[in-house]
């Protein structure tokens, strides 16, 4: 739908496999902290005069 | 077309007689030119209401979830795939159900007819052969018909019911050769800039009404996620970010469900393409499960089920 690659992540991680959740979530936030600020999906409040 | 009302009428007499049905749904003539609008008979005498022509494009399929009665329902291809669907999804149960299929040849979009008579209204709208036949106020004109069916029609690859418990018609041909994908072909080679300015563009007219989800036939959630309020899922406001959302999980939930009836479109009052997020995710569940929504009562739907050799290659 045109947000960045690299921004939204999947993955099947047991409740079980503690080592490989710690892993992925590394990885996602390095990877989502690269991507920078998000600009889409971002809701502004009513600016109010 | 509308050589199928009397087909229809005298199914609906017997059914109705015989006390096989408690209730015959189907479409009686609209108020105004080309809205032919849904009507529920009850009694023998009503029978003469009922009506058909290339205007009943509604899905009355989406009346059917959670009743009790024994219905006889009017069902062109696609209507009858939603029923399909339903059953599958114990909305509804084949036993209730009467059937009465109709070998469709596609449904007169109104608001393309509107739009060949600018600043002149059709006061009525007939039907001959291959021909409409529209008369105003000091005008009579013929258009053929084929030009000016909805868009959904004019790619429909199924247009015979896929159950059914009598036909009004011999079947009608079957199209094929068509490209139903050619535009989200397009979509899909966008960059994700262009792509998101694209939606942007398509869902920006949006006054979250719900009209496409109220027409919808597996639309049936008792509370829908957008009417949550604890936990509140999604803001109510016409924000691009909402309205964005609403449209993008409602095209999820139905991945692998919609058969493309067209009804959301139809009924949209602002003429948002919706069909284009429900059509991509039509060719995803196709190409990756090989399934077509609505054809068989006896294939589980993919989202349903699980395989060992499912694909998945976007998890880790």
């Amino acid at each position: 739908m045109g947000i960045e690659p690299g921004r939204l992540h999947f993955s099947w991680i047991s409740s079980a496999e503690a080592s490989k959740f710690v892993e992925v979530a590394r990885e996602v936030s390095d990877q989502v902290r690269n991507t920078g600020p998000a600009t889409k999906l971002v809701k502004k409040l009513p600016e109010v005069a | 077309m509308e050589a199928y009302t009397e087909k229809i009428r005298q199914a609906a007499r017997r059914l109705l007689k015989e006390k096989r049905v408690d209730v015959v749904m189907g479409f009686q003539r609209g108020t105004v030119p080309m809205m032919s609008q849904p009507v529920l008979i009850r009694k023998v005498d009503e029978v003469g209401r009922l009506h058909w022509d290339s205007h009943c494009g509604s899905n009355l399929a989406n009346y059917l979830p959670k009743r009790k009665e024994r219905i006889a329902l009017v069902a062109k291809g696609c209507d009858s795939r939603n029923i399909v669907g339903q059953i599958l999804e114990n909305q509804i149960k084949r036993e209730q159900l009467y059937i009465i299929g109709i070998p469709c040849l596609g449904m007169v979009d109104r608001r393309r007819i509107l739009a060949a008579f600018p600043g002149r209204e059709p006061l009525s709208v007939s039907e001959a052969d291959t021909r409409l036949l529209i008369r105003g106020d000091g005008f009579e004109e013929t258009l053929e018909r084929v030009q000016y069916l909805q868009e959904n029609c004019a790619i429909c690859t199924h247009r015979n019911p896929v159950i059914f418990d009598e036909l009004v018609a011999e079947p009608a041909p079957e199209q094929s050769d068509l490209d139903r994908y050619e535009d989200i072909r397009g979509v899909e080679k966008m960059i994700p800039d262009e792509r998101w300015q694209y939606f942007r563009e398509l869902l920006a007219p949006c006054i979250r009404c719900y009209a496409c989800r109220n027409a919808c036939p597996m639309c049936y959630c008792p509370t829908c996620f957008v009417d949550e309020s604890m936990p509140q899922w999604l803001g109510k406001s016409i924000d691009p970010t909402d309205t964005t959302t609403f449209h993008f999980l409602r095209a999820f939930h139905l991945a692998g469900r919609c058969t493309d009836c067209g009804n959301c479109q139809r009924v949209c009052p602002v003429g948002i393409n919706m069909r284009q997020l429900n059509k991509k995710l039509e060719k995803e569940i196709k190409e990756l499960y090989g399934y077509e929504s609505g054809l068989s009562l006896e294939e589980r739907p993919p989202l349903d089920t699980y395989r060992p050799e499912d694909p998945q290659q976007f998890i880790k």
